[in-house]
C-alpha cells in the first residue's frame, strides 16, 4: 500500500504571535516556520506503518512557496520515501488545497491519505473533509488510533463525548489527532539522507487546478489584552461593584 | 553517559567541523569553501534554527563582510539601515542627561559607514549563503562534548535525545548522538561557550592571557509610533541607572532605530558589578523611563525580549587560539571590540582567518593532528590584532577609574593617540569575585513594572520564545547542590535570584520554613550569566537537549 501525507509550513508553535502594526496580518518576518504539529503526527504514523510492513512507500507532499521544500526535507527525514512540491507562492485557502490534493492523490493512487486534522496557523480543520469529499472517499477525522486490516481501516476518533470507533473502506483520508502518537526525533544521519531523497515539483498549471474564489482576511486583530482585576474587601461591595458592571 | 551500556553512535567524517551557525562559525563555513568548494564542512547549531540563539545590539561594521561576500548588497544580505546619527548621553539621574557635544566622542564610538541589523537576519542570510557552497548545516543539534583522543581534538559529538529529568532513556523516543569527525574543529560557540570553556581550561589556553570579562546584554525590540521614529539613529548612553562617576556597577545603553519603525534597545550591565543586590534586569526596564528612552518609547509596543553574556576584556584577555586539532573563533575566543561595543566584524574576520589556516593546512595533506599555528599567526598580521589593540585600555580604564573619567581617559587615547597610549592597563581581578558581602551592601529598592514601558522577568521570557523539553536532565548543574542556601544565600543572598534575566533561579520558602534553591531551566534563554559570575563558581552551563532555548526573531 502507499500511503501519501500532506504537511503544510507554518510558523513554529513556540514562536509568540504578533499581528502587524497596521492589521494586515501576522508577522512573518524573521519567525521561525515549521511542519506543522498536526502533520507531524500524519507523518509518523506513516512511518509506523511502513516499518511495521504495513505501507509500501510513504510520499510526502506540500503546497507552497520556494522555502517550504524545508518542510519536506523534514518529512524525508521522518521516512517518507519521496515527496512533491506543489509550489504555489500565494495563500491557498482549504478549498484550493483541497482541489490540489485531490488531483495529487488522483495521480498517486494511494491506499491512504494521512494529513493532520488542522493546521495551527489559520485552525480551520476544513482541508481534510474537503479533499474526502471531492474525491468520493471515505474520511475518518480526529484519529486517535488507527489500525488497517486488509483493504479496511478501524479508526478510534476523537470526540466531544469521548471515543468513538469507526470503521471505513480504503482508499480514505484520516485526519490526525494529538494522540495518534509521539513524533520520534528526526536523526541527524536521517537528516543528512533527506537531503538526497527525490523531490518532485508541480505547479497547479501542472496538475490542472484552478484556485477556488478565495477567502479575503480583512482584518488581523491581536486578542483584547485583559483588564486588570479589582479586590473587594466584603460581599456588599461585590455585590456593588458587580451592579456597577451591569452584570446582576 | 547516564546508563551503563555502552552507546552505539553513528559516525560521520568531514574536513572541517564547525561548532555554532553565529557570524564567526558561518564565515569560517564560507571561508573553507571559497577556499577549496571540494571540502566537507558541517556546522551544528543549538538553536533550533540558524538565528534562533543570536542576540545582538546590534550596529554593524561591514569590514569583514566587505571582504568575505563583496557583493553583499547584490544577494540581498539584510543590511537596510545605514547609521544616520550617533547621539551620546551621560545620564545624570533618573531623569538629568547631558548630551556629549559631538567634539568629545571618541573615534571609536563614529558609527559613520556602519549599518543597525538584526544579527539574527544577518546569520540566517549568512546561513543561506553557506548552504548555496555546500555547506552542511544542522541546527537543532547541540555539541555536548569533544571527541579529544591522545590529547587531540578529533570532531565533537551531538547531544543526546530522549533523556528524562533524571537521565534516563525514555521509552521509544532515546536517540543517542552522534559523532561528527572534522580533521579540524572550529568552536563558535559564542562567549564562554561550555565546550570552549572546557578546552581552555584542559589545554592551559589562558595561561598567558589576563582574566576574560564579561557583561550581560539585555535587549528588547520594540515597534514605535511612526512620528516618533528615525531611521538610522544611534543612542548610547552612560551613567545612570548605574554609575557615572564609582566603579561599583559599570555598563551602558543603547537604543537603536531600526526600519518599519522598530528600535532595539538594550542595557548592558558589566559583569564586574559589586552589589550582590543589583538586578541587571530591573536596571534595564527603569531606564526604559529615563526621559531619553521614554521619548521613543512610549506609546510603542514591545516585540521580543532576550538576554545574552558578552566578553569585554579584549585583546590581552584573549586565550592561545589553537590547540591539536582544532582552534577557537569569535566570541568563545574573545575577539569582541568592546571599546566599539562590536563584535560582529571581529567574530566574522577571525573565523575567516582561522578557515584559512584550516584550509591551507588541509591543502598541504593535513590530517588534523597539528596545531594550527598559522591562524595565530595571521592574526597578529591582520587588522582585527590592530583595531583590538588599540581599543586594549579601553574597558580597563572604566573598570579602573569610572565611565565619566574612564571614558575622558578613552578619548585622549582614542582621539589624540589613535589608540597607542606607550602603555597597556591590566585588570586581573574576576567577575565572579567581585561582589561584596550582603550585609555590605545596601538593597536596591527598584520601582514596579507599570505594564507600559517597564515589565516583569516572566512577561519577558514569554516574548523570547523560549522553549525546553521539561522532562530531561537539568542543564544547569550544581557541583554542589548545597552551597546556594547554605553558602551563597548567607554571604550574598543568592545573586541568582537576580542577575538571571530570565528567572531561572529561585529560593522558595518551605512549608516548615526551611529554604530551598529551585531552577527553572526550562525558562534558561542561554545567557550564560550564571555560568561566569555565581561567587562560588558552582553553575556550570551544559547544552540541553537540542532546538531547546529561545527562539528570537528578530534580534
Amino acid at each position: 500500500m502507499k500511503v501519501l501525507v500532506s504537511v503544510k509550513r507554518v510558523v513554529d508553535y513556540n514562536v509568540r504571535i504578533q499581528v502587524k502594526g497596521d492589521g494586515s496580518g501576522v508577522n512573518l518576518d524573521g519567525v521561525k516556520m515549521s511542519m506543522n504539529p498536526f502533520d507531524e503526527i500524519a507523518m509518523e504514523e506513516a512511518v509506523r506503518l511502513k516499518e511495521a510492513g504495513t505501507a509500501e512507500e510513504v510520499i510526502a507532499v506540500t503546497i507552497g512557496g520556494d522555502k517550504a521544500e524545508e518542510q519536506l526535507r523534514s518529512a524525508l527525514a521522518f521516512g517518507a520515501d519521496r515527496a512533491i512540491h506543489v509550489k504555489v507562492n500565494e495563500e491557498v485557502s482549504p478549498l484550493t488545497a483541497a482541489r490540489i490534493l485531490k488531483a495529487v492523490f488522483e495521480k498517486e493512487q494511494p491506499g491512504l491519505f494521512l494529513m493532520g486534522k488542522q493546521a495551527i496557523d489559520d485552525d480551520n480543520n476544513q482541508t481534510g473533509q474537503m479533499t474526502s469529499a471531492l474525491l468520493g472517499i471515505p474520511q475518518a477525522t480526529f484519529a486517535g488510533e488507527l489500525k488497517i486490516d486488509g483493504n479496511k481501516a478501524t479508526v478510534v476518533r476523537e470526540v466531544d463525548a469521548g471515543l468513538e470507533t469507526i470503521e471505513v473502506d480504503l482508499p480514505a483520508v484520516v485526519t490526525a489527532d494529538l494522540r495518534l502518537n509521539e513524533p520520534r526525533y528526526l536523526k541527524l544521519p536521517d537528516i543528512m539522507k533527506a537531503k538526497r531523497k527525490p523531490v518532485e515539483t508541480v505547479s497547479m498549471a501542472d496538475l490542472g487546478v484552478e484556485a477556488a474564489p478565495g477567502l479575503t482576511v480583512t482584518k488581523t486583530s491581536p486578542p483584547p489584552a485583559r483588564a486588570a482585576g479589582i479586590k473587594v474587601k466584603t460581599v456588599d461591595e461585590l455585590v456593588a461593584a458587580l451592579k456597577d458592571k451591569g452584570l446582576v | 553517559m547516564t546508563e551503563n551500556e555502552a552507546v552505539e553512535r553513528d559516525v560521520m567524517e568531514y574536513d572541517v567541523v564547525i561548532v555554532g551557525a553565529g557570524p564567526a562559525g558561518l564565515s569560517a563555513a564560507i571561508r573553507l569553501k571559497q577556499q577549496n568548494e571540494d571540502l566537507a564542512v558541517c556546522v551544528v547549531e543549538k538553536g533550533s534554527e540558524v538565528g534562533a540563539h543570536i542576540l545582538s545590539g546590534a550596529i554593524f561594521e561591514p569590514r569583514a563582510l566587505n571582504e568575505l561576500i563583496p557583493d553583499w548588497k547584490d544577494k540581498g544580505a539584510p543590511l537596510n539601515t545605514a547609521v544616520s546619527r550617533d547621539d551620546i548621553y551621560f545620564m545624570t539621574g533618573e531623569s538629568g542627561a547631558f548630551k556629549m557635544p559631538g567634539l568629545f566622542v571618541p573615534k571609536t564610538m563614529h558609527n559613520h559607514g556602519n549599518y543597525i541589523i538584526s544579527l539574527g537576519k544577518l546569520c540566517r542570510w549568512l546561513g543561506e549563503q553557506a548552504e548555496a557552497l555546500g555547506v552542511e548545516i544542522y541546527p537543532g543539534f547541540p555539541a555536548q562534548d569533544a571527541i579529544i583522543e591522545d590529547g587531540i581534538v578529533r570532531g565533537i559529538v551531538t547531544g543526546d535525545m530522549g533523556l528524562d529529568k533524571e537521565g534516563k532513556h525514555k521509552e521509544g523516543m532515546y536517540t543517542p548522538g552522534m559523532e561528527l569527525r572534522g580533521k579540524y574543529t572550529l568552536f563558535a560557540e559564542g562567549c564562554r561557550g561550555h565546550i570552549g570553556k572546557k578546552l581552555i581550561r584542559q589545554y592551559e589556553l589562558d595561561n598567558d592571557a589576563d582574566p576574560q570579562h564579561f557583561g550581560i546584554g539585555i535587549k528588547e525590540l520594540w515597534e514605535i509610533p511612526a512620528e516618533k521614529h528615525q531611521p538610522g539613529l544611534v543612542v548610547h548612553s552612560a551613567g545612570w541607572p548605574l554609575d557615572l562617576i564609582g566603579t561599583g556597577s559599570l555598563g551602558g545603553s543603547f537604543l537603536y532605530h531600526l526600519e518599519d519603525n522598530k528600535v532595539a534597545v538594550g542595557l548592558i550591565v558589566d559583569l564586574s558589578y559589586t552589589n550582590p543586590y543589583l538586578s541587571p534586569f530591573d536596571e534595564f526596564q527603569r531606564l526604559k523611563h529615563h526621559p531619553v528612552f521614554k521619548q521613543y518609547l512610549e506609546g510603542g509596543k514591545r516585540l521580543s525580549y532576550g538576554a545574552r553574556a558578552l566578553n569585554k576584556g579584549g585583546l590581552y584577555s584573549i586565550p592561545k587560539m589553537v590547540f591539536p586539532g582544532g582552534a577557537l573563533i569569535g566570541c568563545d575566543l574573545g575577539t569582541m571590540n568592546f571599546a566599539k561595543i562590536k563584535g560582529s566584524h571581529t567574530a566574522m574576520k577571525s573565523g575567516m582567518l582561522a578557515a584559512d589556516a584550516a584550509a591551507t593546512a588541509l591543502k598541504a595533506g593535513g590530517q588534523g593532528a597539528d596545531v594550527l599555528e598559522s591562524y595565530p599567526e595571521a592574526f597578529k598580521a591582520s587588522w582585527l590584532y590592530d583595531e583590538l589593540y588599540r581599543s586594549r585600555n579601553f574597558g580597563v580604564f572604566l573598570h579602573k577609574f569610572g565611565a565619566l573619567i574612564g571614558g575622558a581617559l578613552n578619548f585622549i587615547e582614542q582621539n589624540l593617540f589613535g589608540g597607542k597610549l606607550p602603555f597597556t592597563a591590566h585588570d586581573r581581578k574576576r567577575d565572579h569575585e567581585t561582589l561584596v558581602p550582603a550585609s555590605q551592601a545596601q538593597k536596591i529598592d527598584y520601582p514596579k513594572p507599570d505594564g507600559k514601558l517597564s515589565f516583569d522577568k516572566l512577561s519577558s521570557v514569554f516574548l523570547s520564545s523560549t522553549s525546553h523539553e521539561e522532562d530531561q536532565p537539568s542543564h544547569l548543574q550544581l557541583t554542589d547542590a548545597s552551597i546556594p542556601i547554605d553558602k551563597n544565600l548567607p554571604e550574598y543572598a543568592e545573586p541568582a535570584q537576580r542577575y538571571c534575566p530570565a528567572g531561572v533561579y529561585e529560593v522558595v520558602e518551605e512549608k516548615d520554613g526551611g529554604k530551598r534553591f529551585q531552577i527553572n531551566a526550562a525558562n534558561c534563554v542561554h545567557c550564560k550569566t550564571c555560568d561566569i559570575k555565581d561567587p562560588a563558581q558552582n553553575i556550570t552551563w551544559v547544552a540541553p537537549e537540542g532546538g531547546g532555548g529561545p527562539n528570537y526573531s528578530a534580534m
